[in-house]
């Protein structure tokens, strides 16, 4: 008797974890995991052996992590139903800030709601696409070339609003984000070219629009010596770590470079370069190579992708989550001008660990509910 | 309209995802040789450029602004010595070199403790100072022994000290070491580079509301440094710039003053210039010596300062709350002027007591029998708490509000430092908000005398009695009157801060001010304070109530615990006819406003107005026609 209840015990808890785990890929969390704790790793080394900045990020990583297992739980059809009232939400925000914004650092981003300060942008970031993808979807049957031009509005107006703030790099990123739904959606291809050449011949105008320091970090770029002790110096440093870093790298916590302070940002957006200074070429392809197999997943899930609304958000946050590590790589190593972007799942800082998670949420959610098929 | 294929659509979105593929193949590709051509083919480039020849960039710290009096007097100011630094990281086992270095060097059990508290706060590669201000034969037995000890070094550094200490280190405040708060909060400015040589940050007081002032512009130095990490030569340098200086409207010698007539007595004192919202004198005591806290505290002394039942720490002048006692009632009298609940003509019969109709209880007068006929007049002179009262009867808890709210209060003042409190003016909504509770008649009653909810800080106080002076103009008090530019010594006077003029008619006012002219003469709660004084000198005591005297018995000072005696308040200006100086005192547990807190008052006056510095502590000057109001 004593034996048959410790098999329907077991029975029950394996009931449980099975419903526990039923709609996380193990796959790809594993590898978010693996990431992770190469990130807390370099961030000890990088905040020069602080243990409670460790301990934060792992807060901010259990927090990420509760989120994602929520979404992954929430099937495609509710999130599709909130996807307008989220989008609506981050919209009024976004004007809430523009006229009543709190200013810091000279950029108007945060927006006091009473009990905290939330930067309405970071919203938008899930939110655009998962709007634009909801449009494509209901007009699925029926798409002409009228509501390209609706979905496009539905990007560019919350798009100025943050290139007003001024926050040009996360402008890119969500313009980037709800391009890539456009790309998924069938943009003409004719089109897609005649945008690339209208933006590069717009880019003189662009240039007339930008504020005085984001001109220069431009300039830095080309000659970065121009200007060693100003915007230069993150370039020339992060470049003197990455390079002095070599084949094997220095070793955990004996880059020179990050150890004695020369690094800026070291433990936000410039981890990297604490990272390729520490562990060399054979780090960054290990890391490359991790990115991969993370974003190889993301593509068989968005592959098989049952509708419309699924495939476009899934195609729309793989492309993302690769622009975010090219964008943050690209400007790290000096190939790219310095905009505020942190290195998904390894930079320091909540906020942006909770927007990746919750796209990887969404896709697990996409994976693993049943597919729904339309006759 | 054109219907879209199913299938050829799914075949459609599968091209485009292998284009994504590709797309991120290519950009990968991109940034894999771009680390090529970093970590192999340019490695020994970047390598001699971070071993051999590295171009450090090194902080230059600005001196700290010193902080002044109105007549010059030094507040805050620098002094540079020789500190003995650890760099945490150099050296294999603290603690044995420390048993080492005690040797020759004296190093406190206190001094080993702190710089363990450091170490753990601070990053590894942080030069950190185990002892400050060197004497000659420390250094000279130091360097020569200094081969034996890698990773300790002596250097010269600038330290920050206020001379007065107690006396005004609830003015000035104090700078301490930067924790990670500071850092976070600094980060959120943009201001971290700026603080990369710093290592001490304002943390109360005009130290921390003038930190931007203060703290100065951090300069560079670009210096070629060799293997082991010392510089070769300087490439270029950008001078730091200094923080700018700050010229208090305090006057220090007043400070003094108002410090030798408080004695040993605990309490605040505020006074303002009635033209233009400046803080002269602010007191709070007792003060504590601020010097403690600039290299971190140790636990010995913060254990007798935070435990201390005198509460050194608290600023009593800007955070303590206390109902005002009978200094409300002179807001009232001109709240009934104003709002025609009274003349200046109109006299009851005080019989002692007031009863709401129809209610028993009795609110009775601080002196039994009462004072026979009071007009308003005689109600201010005498203190007679029968006619507010029955004056608050009539007019109401949310007039009471909304007209005494214009002397600012129950609210902040907006003085230029931070953490100030509002204290509370109580009306029916704020009771409802915080207590669910509808206002009830005898709620009014103890709030006309002062008393029941009421709390303002001494600072409010000294505020309202600005506003009685001056005729109803509302400055922002400030500490702060001129900057003074370090670079190039040009100093730009702070202009006053006129927040906005409550409109009161001047014959009503004129009525009040007469009263409290009289409060200082013959037959007045202030009568022996105001003898002989050579000005003309306006004023109003008050009691603040510490514990709650039951219905039907009486408040017996000598029965009463020490701390549990009433506080001591005075408000006052002068000269009457044009005033240079208003303020307001609080003395803690001494009883009665008249014997305690007017005289100090007066002593201060006759410093200000006549140059007479005061005797020692004087207790002599007792007042038998004083109030005891404790009927409330």
């Amino acid at each position: 008797m004593n034996s048959k209840k410790l098999t329907q015990n077991k029975i029950d808890i394996r009931k449980i974890w099975y419903y526990f785990t039923r709609h996380i890929d193990g796959f790809l969390l594993t590898f978010i995991l693996v990431l992770m704790s190469v990130g807390l790793m370099v961030l000890y080394s990088a905040s020069g052996g602080n243990i409670g900045k460790v301990n934060n990020q792992a807060i901010n990583i259990v927090v990420a992590l509760i989120l994602m297992w929520v979404i992954a739980n929430t099937s495609m059809q509710q999130i599709k139903r909130i996807a307008l009232p989220i989008y609506l939400i981050g919209l009024a925000l976004l004007i809430g800030v523009a006229l009543f914004g709190e200013i810091y650092n000279g950029a108007r981003r945060w927006l006091n709601i009473g009990i905290t300060r939330i930067q309405p942008s970071e919203l938008m970031k899930i939110a655009i696409p998962l709007m634009m993808a909801w449009y494509f979807d209901k007009y699925e049957i029926t798409l002409r070339f009228r509501d390209y031009i609706g979905a496009t509005l539905l990007l560019i107006i919350p798009v100025l609003l943050i290139l007003k703030q001024p926050d040009l790099g996360t402008a890119l990123l969500i313009a980037a984000s709800g391009f890539y739904v456009l790309f998924f959606a069938g943009l003409s291809w004719r089109i897609i070219i005649g945008l690339i050449a209208l933006g590069a011949a717009s880019l003189p105008i662009l240039w007339g629009m930008m504020h005085d320091y984001q001109r220069q970090r431009v300039m830095t770029l080309l000659d970065p010596t121009q200007d060693p002790l100003g915007a230069g110096y993150h370039i020339i440093q992060s470049s003197i770590a990455i390079g002095s870093g070599g084949i094997a790298g220095k070793g955990w916590q004996n880059g020179t470079q990050t150890q004695l302070d020369f690094l800026p940002e070291q433990s936000t957006d410039f981890i990297f370069a604490v990272f390729s200074e520490e562990f060399g070429l054979i780090g960054n392809t290990l890391l490359l190579l991790l990115y991969l197999i993370i974003i190889g997943r993301c593509i068989v899930i968005t592959a098989n992708a049952s509708s419309q609304f699924s495939r476009l958000i899934a195609g729309s946050i793989t492309l993302t989550f690769f622009t975010y590590i090219f964008v943050n790589m690209g400007m790290v190593s000096g190939i790219l001008p310095v905009v505020g972007v942190p290195l998904p799942l390894i930079s320091y800082g909540g906020t942006s660990m909770v927007t990746m998670l919750i796209g990887f949420g969404i896709l697990m959610s996409i994976h693993t509910h049943p597919k729904f098929i339309r006759t | 309209m054109e219907l879209r294929d199913q299938p050829i659509e799914l075949q459609k979105f599968r091209i485009r995802l292998g284009i994504g593929v590709i797309f991120i193949l290519v950009l990968f590709s991109i940034l894999y040789v771009r680390f090529y051509y970093l970590q192999i083919t340019q490695q020994d480039h970047y390598s001699t450029l971070a071993e051999v020849n590295r171009i450090s960039i090194l902080p230059l710290v600005p001196n700290r602004g010193l902080i002044f009096d109105r007549h010059g007097k030094v507040l805050a100011q620098n002094y540079s010595a020789y500190a003995l630094e650890i760099t945490p990281s150099k050296v294999p086992d603290i603690e044995s070199t420390l048993d080492e270095l005690a040797a020759f060097i004296e190093i406190t059990p206190t001094d080993r403790q702190r710089f363990m508290k450091l170490i753990k706060e601070s990053r590894r590669f942080k030069s950190l100072p185990i002892r400050n201000r060197l004497n000659e034969t420390e250094i000279a037995t130091f360097a020569t022994n200094r081969y034996r000890f890698p990773g300790v070094e002596i250097k010269s550094r600038v330290f920050r000290q206020y001379p007065e200490k107690e006396l005004v280190s609830h003015v000035v405040g104090y700078i301490s070491r930067i924790n990670d708060k500071d850092l976070d909060f600094l980060e959120l400015n943009n201001e971290l580079n700026n603080y990369r040589g710093s290592q001490h940050i304002g943390k109360i007081g005009i130290e921390q509301s003038y930190e931007k002032q203060l703290h100065g512009i951090t300069g560079f130095e670009e210096v070629e440094t060799d293997a082991a990490g010392r510089s070769i030569r300087v490439l270029s340098r950008t001078l730091p710039i200094s923080g700018n200086n700050l010229i208090l409207s305090l006057d220090f010698g007043l400070q003094e003053a108002v410090e030798k007539a408080f004695g040993d007595r605990r309490g605040a004192l505020v006074a303002l210039d009635p033209n233009n919202g400046e803080i002269l004198a602010f007191v709070s005591k007792p003060g504590y010596d601020n010097n403690l806290f600039i290299g971190g505290i140790d636990h010995e002394n913060w254990n007798m300062l935070n435990n201390s039942i005198d509460r050194p720490l608290n600023n009593r002048a800007l955070r303590g709350v206390y109902p005002p006692g009978s200094t409300f009632k002179p807001f009232m009298a001109l709240a009934a002027l104003e709002l025609g609940k009274r003349t200046p003509e109109y006299s009851m019969a005080d019989p002692g007591f007031f009863s709401l109709p129809g209610v028993k209880h009795r609110f009775r007068d601080w002196k039994p029998g009462g004072h026979g006929r009071v007009n308003l007049h005689k109600s201010l002179v005498v203190s007679c708490d029968t006619f507010y009262y029955s004056l608050g009867n009539d007019l109401g808890i949310d007039n009471m509000h909304n007209f005494i709210g214009q002397f600012g209060l129950g609210k902040k003042t907006g003085i230029d430092v931070e953490n100030e409190v509002s204290g509370l003016l109580p009306s029916s909504a704020w009771k409802m908000a915080q207590h669910k509770q509808k206002w009830y008649a005898g709620d009014t009653i103890s709030a006309a005398i002062g008393q029941g909810y009421n709390l303002t800080t001494p600072l409010q106080l000294a505020f309202a009695t600005m506003m009685i002076a001056n005729g109803g103009k509302a400055y922002a008090p400030r500490f702060v009157k001129q900057i003074q530019n370090s670079k190039t010594g040009e100093i730009t006077n702070i202009p006053e801060n006129l927040l906005y003029t409550a409109n009161f008619k001047p014959k009503n006012l004129e009525v009040i001010r007469n009263a409290l002219i009289d409060v200082t003469r013959p037959g007045g709660t202030a009568a022996k304070a105001g003898a002989n004084a050579l000005y003309t000198f306006a004023g109003k005591t008050g009691t603040s109530q510490v514990v709650r005297i039951k219905q039907g018995e009486r408040y017996n000072e000598k029965l009463i615990d020490e701390r549990h005696r009433d506080h001591a308040m005075f408000i006052a200006y002068a000269p009457a006819e044009s005033p240079k100086i208003a303020l307001a005192v609080l003395v803690e547990n001494t009883g009665t406003g008249g014997s305690t807190a007017a005289p100090i008052a007066r002593q201060v006056f006759d410093y200000y107005l006549l140059g007479n510095t005061p005797k020692a502590e004087d207790d002599s000057l007792d007042d038998n026609t004083e109030e005891h109001d404790h009927s409330h």
